[in-house]
């Protein structure tokens, strides 16, 4: 879409878009292509040159078994925190579509959570949630060590997932209520006058409309659950115990700041672009073909 | 619709109850733990009605963790993103809808690459660039041979030094270089009819005059929904702060809960670390709930 009307002062048109153009210049393209060229690189930690090695930082942590922990670790959390915060959300969003009485004070509460900081929350469901104090401790009185995050890695992966989903409940619930209420009464209506009870009309006239909000939030919410987890998993374990909670992200900062690793961390970086930028335009393609029933 | 669903209505309520404590759930617990001395926050359970320490853990909480300079830092950086980004954004998303000038195409792709890559997956080499900002600029020139040229003729040695770390500016900067309000702007100045821009420039209006006058009025509500949303994206922000702040003068909020973890070892003091995750949610969850109706508009709009 363009404009028909312009102004013919281009300059005054470039002179506008320079703050942005100089910033994304020096802290994202530079520092982008910076990481292309560490981890093709050895880089000194503290300055004084480096040695071209090609892809053998790629190779190295690609052959690393704790890489590939992480990677998996990374997906896991991905695919079950996506599942989880996503189908509560559509379940609370359909419900709260049929308009019953007090579903207004559902929609103002649902997003409260998404407000909240994810190390915040990781505090609060750390406390909730440990071994000694809190609430899920009542399981270790009734089954002596049966609930310890702190010692076993499937429990510190539930915590952290639990964490994240709370908050993304309310962000996914936000799009599927704006979807489901941007479908047209009269669709409904109709089936509804053809006999189709409440489950019909949602199952074969709601839900197929709402897949472009799925797929949609199925990206966004796998984009963050790379990016917003770092502070959740820095709170809750540390990436810990025995790397159980090592997610991607988590593991770049570590090697990068804590080894000193620049070389690793940014060829793990560079991975971790190439996948982000696959997913965003997988999201591209099924925006673009969007699903039209007509 | 109308028809009689009882048991789909008892259903409907029942879920959403659900749904509304597990909400809400955390925050009552949060509020309540703060309240207690130490040994009733270590009961299990812990016990729901609210003990009268509330005050008391609130005070050591802000104190231990230095909050009133760490929230008066936040507030700063958060307000800084927030304008930076709406000053930012609506400039270039002018110059791409209301001008044809060459490598318009081009940057308006360069600005829409960076949506892709969030700060956290470039974290190292952008904290390289905090380190030293001018150091791309020296890289450009290096790349160009003005160093060499200047080494060799001038005999002045270039070398470019500034660095943000520990500075707003390092803080604010980065976490405004990226695009998510300037297709928000550009998505609504492209709804504007074309007839103001022809009746500006009618009347003699420049493009100065017509931005400031006929377009910023007009984009009150976004503004207000992209200010709400920033606000609390780099309030919330924890991996950057975390990094460009060695000096805790400098620090936000945020990062400083993890200077409230309970030690291992001794009773935890989880009231106290409840009292300060209280005081660090409380600003944005205020935002949220008053300014909820640009709050929701800006998310739906951003993510478009």
């Amino acid at each position: 879409m363009e404009k028909r009307t312009t102004f013919r002062q281009w300059w005054i048109g470039v002179a506008f878009a320079v703050p942005q153009i100089v910033l994304i210049f020096t802290f994202f393209y530079w520092p982008a292509g910076q990481a292309v060229y560490w981890s093709l690189t050895l880089q000194q930690p503290w300055g004084g040159g480096n040695i071209w090695v090609g892809f053998d930082n790629f190779r190295q942590i690609l052959s690393d078994p704790l890489y590939w922990n992480s990677v998996v670790r990374s997906i896991v959390f991905a695919l079950v925190a996506t599942g989880l915060s996503m189908g509560i959300a559509l379940i609370l969003a359909v419900f709260v579509d049929r308009g019953l009485t007090g579903s207004r004070i559902h929609r103002v509460v649902m997003i409260w959570p998404y407000g909240i900081a994810a190390p915040a929350l990781a505090l609060a469901f750390r406390f909730m949630m440990a071994p000694e104090a809190g609430f899920l401790s009542s399981l270790n009185r009734l089954w002596p060590g049966l609930w310890d995050p702190g010692l076993d890695g499937v429990d510190a992966m539930i915590e952290v997932i639990v964490a994240f989903s709370w908050k993304y409940v309310g962000y996914d619930f936000v799009f599927f209520l704006a979807a489901l209420q941007g479908i047209p009464r009269a669709l409904s209506e109709a089936a509804a006058l053809d006999g189709a009870g409440w489950f019909r009309r949602l199952r074969d006239v709601q839900l197929p409309l709402l897949t472009p909000t799925v797929f949609f939030l199925l990206v966004i919410d796998i984009t963050e659950s790379f990016q917003d987890s770092f502070g959740i998993v820095d709170i809750m374990t540390a990436g810990g115990p025995a790397r159980a909670t090592e997610l991607m992200v988590y593991k770049v900062y570590f090697d990068g700041f804590k080894g000193f690793d620049y070389s690793g961390a940014a060829a793990q970086s560079i991975v971790l672009m190439i996948l982000i930028v696959a997913l965003t335009i997988l999201q591209f393609r099924f925006i673009e073909k969007r699903v039209h029933y007509r | 619709m109308i028809e009689r669903t009882p048991v789909l209505d008892a259903v409907t309520h029942t879920i959403l109850a659900l749904g509304f404590v597990v909400a809400v759930a955390p925050f009552l617990v949060v509020g309540i733990a703060a309240s207690h001395d130490l040994f009733h926050v270590n009961l299990v359970p812990m016990p729901l009605v609210p003990g009268g320490h509330f005050v008391e853990n609130m005070t050591a909480a802000w104190i231990r963790a230095d909050l009133g300079v760490k929230l008066l830092n936040s507030l700063i950086f958060a307000l800084g993103v927030a304008f930076g980004k709406v000053i930012v954004s609506a400039l270039t998303a002018y110059a791409i809808v209301y001008f044809r000038f060459p490598g318009r195409h081009l940057l308006f792709w360069a600005i829409f690459v960076t949506l892709m890559l969030p700060l956290e997956v470039r974290i190292v080499p952008t904290y390289a660039v905090a380190a030293n900002v001018l150091g791309p600029w020296q890289g450009i020139l290096d790349i160009l041979g003005v160093t060499w040229l200047a080494e060799h003729f001038a005999g002045v040695r270039l070398d470019l030094q500034f660095g943000l770390l520990n500075s707003y500016a390092g803080l604010i900067l980065p976490l405004v270089a990226t695009a998510t309000g300037t297709f928000l702007y550009r998505q609504f100045f492209l709804t504007v009819p074309d007839e103001l821009a022809e009746a500006a420039k009618m009347d003699g209006a420049g493009p100065i005059r017509f931005f400031f006058d006929v377009l910023l009025p007009l984009s009150r509500n976004n503004i207000a929904a992209l200010a709400t949303i920033m606000f609390l994206w780099a309030w919330n922000q924890y991996l950057w702060p975390l990094l460009v702040t060695t000096d805790p003068s400098h620090a936000t909020a945020v990062i400083e809960l993890k200077r409230l973890i309970p030690n291992e070892g001794g009773i935890p003091e989880w009231n106290i670390a409840m009292a300060g995750t209280l005081i660090v949610m409380l600003p944005t969850l205020l935002v949220v709930v008053v300014m909820q109706r640009w709050f929701v508009r800006g998310l739906v709009a951003t993510e478009k």
